[in-house]
């Protein structure tokens, strides 16, 4: 198929940005949408010019590291990766429009490249469970109830990927947030933090300037791994219970 | 399982067939000194950890701040590593590539994690995990420190659940496993397809947390281009931050490598795009040995290619062979027809042919080979991609009858939804096709027991050393080591090394610092002023043609030499040819890659010389000429039984490779027998 591509080029942090229009002939339908972006930076280069800066490494729907906004939907038009994205989804003589993940928390960097590490640091504000290495009990002293280990792990399937952040309105991570707050608040071992860490891992969030939730739901509808909207919920109620505590 | 006492050495095995001349063996290396590892202590093979800890010294705790530690990498073995020697106290520097330590290819481990726990009460022991992992790695792996794996495993998994993760779990709320991998006791910790996922978050989480500690300070999109080494010690690193592109130095009074695999030197493989092998071949580069580089393991179901414009290739849980049928068709006139209108006569299911008792479950190294034998006899299936139909069928029909539609989609819907997401085809309803994929790699840099390089002060985990697998690795072993070597014993060894730091001060003008830094800034400004026609990628892509052609599931002699002489002409042609743009100042991926397939293609060339050297058959590296009469693998134990840990021969500033010298550390059995594998 041939293909129409406006792209978001930037030189860097700094530098102003532009659309410009590439056109691609010959796309496979195997093709994933990283491996035509390949396609088009080897033509790139063999014609003198910069190829186009986009992160990826896995490319199989598991690292979190790519993330492109395709024609408006983060990861394209169907829910996975960007990496996961094939070029089947799309037909001959197709427009895309291939920007980056845009929020005042993500920075740019280059081309579609943006900077993530605030994600870290609201991880780093308290999404864990202090247990020291070598410190743990034996693992089956501690039962855990298999709805909860089950929701748990779907909570924890998060990739980190931000498509949550970039598919919002206000550019919330609360998606993210209620991923970790539920992943670690459903378990047995992560009970003694559960009420410290949404406050703090809220406090971080709003340093970092990621907007407020007002449950547009589009968060869910952008993830890939298809964490649901709830988590916000079970956030939400656990910010409560803290604050009702007086942390 | 039946098993022989392995045949006396035929004519073709060990030395008796390696030709002399001019100092150099077969033409391209040199002899060099024996090795040993010296740092295991004595006593039985069940006491020697204990006795290991007891005997590191100390360093008492109000010590540790002022003492450092640089990690390269952080998954499972980087990050367990810098978590735990951030929580005992020390300052730690974790590095990595990727914009989160959180992303590091850890995270896409499928299958599971072994541990001698014996929860399911069917015979299992830290014993029998040893010996399944050493036979199962056909003897070439280290005795002391698979055992040691073994040991530590159990921990693991108490450490793991206390961090959170979410193992699965059965009604009872207690953990499930099952089996994996063709071993015969369930001891396969997992969460769902995700288990690499869900331990290196847990691993990423205790690091960030000692990084709100202040304890570890974590440099993510900077990648490691040199080793700083003084007065014989790993000192440092030079580093490259790679949204600025500043050239930076580092110093500690220790290193630790804990940078995974160089499966990417067949540019298509399941790594990740970014995976590569620089830290550690500018470690070997400054001295370290690099220990059975041959070693590869290819994993046999994998997604086939679907055509030139591939950048690399998924992996699917081999869990699948516990269900699955595999098959191609008896005749190579039925290859183009659907798999659904091939009547059951004529198909040949030839694992379960070949292998009666172990069937579609034989390893990896077995699957993998038999698979390219039925393509090389023109019986592949699918599309052609050159002259070559290079697929196998995974059938679940048969399956899909026994157990629902809905019983498959519990145990294996998310592997089979990508294989429907990636193909196009849905596995429901039409056979699944695969075929071998290049997938981890056993070698990598020479350590002795505490986890050291032969460059004292430089420590290598993880995949990127080659201690624990032997010449095969078995499934769900990997996790297990990158979290062992992590969590438990870099953080003791290394506290041994450490008790007699401080080491004197070095400053960024020693000369051997000067030295390195200018040598990155040399390579940076080089490989952008070169200009010339090719990009990264075709070169990239020409020598993965060249390794998987020549050093991939069969290596022959002839093959090889082929392959030595056609990657010294591709690497010459890179140095003039390389097209890198942009600027060094900047993100700049052409330029990283371009740095990485250098590397590889040094290391391409040390492959085919190990494998060369090897004139038997062993795990997932099979020699030619090195078969029994119906075509099975024969090992060598009489000229073979040892590491080959290879001495970089040329000058480490810069140049080409020179001759590299082989130090052979013969592997003493006490606790197992040695025994010829058979899966017949």
């Amino acid at each position: 198929m041939n293909l129409t591509l406006n792209i978001w080029r930037q030189d860097g942090p700094e530098a102003p940005g532009r659309m410009v229009t590439y056109q691609l002939a010959d796309v496979s339908g195997d093709m994933s949408f990283l491996e035509m972006l390949d396609v088009l930076n080897e033509s790139l280069i063999t014609k003198g010019e910069e190829p186009i800066a986009f992160d990826s490494d896995c490319r199989e729907g598991i690292c979190g590291m790519c993330g492109l906004m395709i024609s408006g939907n983060a990861h394209g038009p169907v829910t996975t990766t960007t990496c996961q994205l094939h070029m089947r989804e799309f037909h001959d003589g197709d427009s895309i429009t291939i920007e980056p993940w845009r929020a005042d928390a993500f920075p740019m960097i280059k081309d579609l490249v943006v900077d993530r590490s605030s994600f870290d640091r609201i991880i780093q504000a308290g999404g864990f469970i202090s247990a020291n290495t070598g410190s743990a009990p034996e693992a089956h002293s501690v039962p855990v109830e298999k709805r909860k280990a089950d929701r748990a792990f779907e909570a924890a399937a998060c990739i980190g990927c931000g498509a949550c952040v970039a598919a919002c309105p206000n550019a919330s991570a609360m998606l993210f947030m209620g991923a970790k707050v539920t992943h670690l608040g459903e378990l047995p071992q992560g009970q003694p933090e559960r009420y410290a860490r949404v406050v703090k891992m809220v406090a971080q969030h709003d340093h970092e300037g990621f907007g407020g939730c007002t449950n547009t739901g589009a968060c869910a509808d952008a993830c890939p791994k298809e964490i649901p909207l709830d988590v916000i919920n079970t956030l939400n109620r656990d910010l409560r219970g803290a604050l009702g505590r007086g942390r | 399982m039946s098993e022989t006492i392995p045949t006396p050495g035929t004519p073709l095995a060990a030395d008796a067939a390696a030709s002399v001349d001019g100092g150099l063996v077969h033409g391209l290396y040199r002899d060099g000194d024996k090795i040993a590892d010296t740092a295991a202590p004595a006593g039985p093979i069940d006491k020697k950890w204990t006795t290991r800890k007891f005997e590191a010294h100390l360093v008492n705790p109000a010590n540790r701040r002022k003492l450092s530690v640089i990690i390269v990498g952080t998954g499972l073995a980087g990050g367990a590593a810098a978590a735990t020697l951030g929580e005992a106290g020390y300052h730690v520097k974790s590095f990595c590539y990727q914009d989160s330590p959180r992303r590091a290819h850890s995270i896409a481990a499928q299958g599971g994690i072994n541990a001698a726990k014996n929860y399911k009460e069917d015979g299992d022991s830290t014993h029998r995990l040893f010996y399944d992992t050493v036979k199962g790695g056909d003897y070439r792996s280290r005795e002391t420190n698979v055992y040691r794996l073994a040991e530590v495993s159990a921990n693991i998994i108490d450490q793991c659940v206390a961090q959170g993760v979410p193992f699965a779990r059965e009604y009872g709320g207690l953990l499930d496993n099952r089996s994996f991998g063709g071993v015969q006791v369930s001891r396969t910790f997992y969460a769902r397809g995700q288990t690499g996922q869900q331990l290196l978050i847990g691993a990423y989480q205790a690091l960030e947390r000692q990084v709100a500690a202040g304890t570890v300070t974590s440099y993510t999109r900077h990648e490691m281009l040199e080793l700083v080494v003084v007065d014989g010690r790993a000192r440092g690193i030079i580093a490259r931050d790679m949204v600025t592109g500043e050239i930076q130095t580092h110093l500690a009074d220790v290193v630790v490598l804990a940078t995974g695999g160089y499966g990417n030197v067949f540019f298509l493989s399941t790594n990740a795009m970014g995976s590569n092998v620089t830290a550690g071949w500018r470690a070997h580069r400054k001295g370290a040995y690099f220990g059975n580089p041959c070693y590869t393991q290819i994993h046999p179901t994998c997604i086939p290619v679907s055509g030139d414009h591939q950048s690399k290739l998924t992996l699917m849980s081999e869990s699948l062979r516990n269900d699955g049928r595999i098959w191609v068709p008896k005749r190579r006139e039925d290859c183009e027809k659907d798999p659904r209108d091939i009547p059951e006569e004529d198909r040949d299911y030839y694992l379960e042919r070949i292998y009666p008792s172990f069937g579609n479950l034989v390893p990896r190294d077995i699957a993998s080979r038999q698979a390219k034998n039925v393509c090389d006899e023109g019986r592949g299936v699918g599309p052609k991609v050159g002259d070559f139909r290079r697929g196998v069928y995974l059938d679940f029909t048969d399956a899909l009858k026994r157990m629902s539609a809905e019983a498959v989609g519990e145990k294996y819907g998310n592997l089979l939804d990508m294989y429907h997401r990636i193909t196009g085809d849905n596995p429901y309803e039409v056979p699944m096709r695969i075929y071998p994929a290049v997938h981890y790699t056993m070698g990598g840099l020479w350590v002795d027991y505490d986890l050291q390089s032969n460059v004292p002060g430089l420590f290598v985990t993880g995949e990127a050393n080659f201690s624990d697998h032997g010449a095969n690795r078995l499934g769900a072993s990997a996790l297990m080591q990158g979290l062992a070597d992590g969590y438990f014993v870099l953080p003791n060894t290394i506290r041994d090394y450490l008790s007699h730091a401080p080491y004197p001060a070095v400053s960024e003008d020693h000369p051997a610092v000067v030295e390195a830094r200018d040598a990155v800034q040399r390579r940076v400004d080089t490989l952008l002023s070169i200009n010339g026609e090719r990009t990264v990628d075709s070169f990239h892509k020409e020598l993965g043609h060249i390794m998987w052609e020549y050093c991939g599931m069969e290596r022959s002699e002839e093959g090889l030499r082929k392959g030595i002489d056609l990657i010294r002409s591709l690497r010459a042609e890179f140095w003039r040819n390389v097209r890198v743009l942009g600027a060094a100042d900047t993100l700049n991926q052409s330029l990283e890659k371009a740095g990485r397939v250098a590397d590889f293609l040094e290391l391409g060339e040390l492959m085919c010389i190990d494998a060369l050297h090897r004139r038997e058959s062993c795990g997932g590296h099979f020699r030619a000429e090195s078969q029994t009469e119906d075509g099975e693998a024969l090992r060598h134990d009489d000229g073979y039984l040892y590491v080959a840990a290879w001495e970089f021969g040329g000058s480490p500033d810069g140049g080409d490779t020179g001759i590299p010298i082989l130090h052979k550390e013969d592997l003493v059995y006490q606790a197992i027998e040695l025994k010829q594998r058979s899966y017949k």
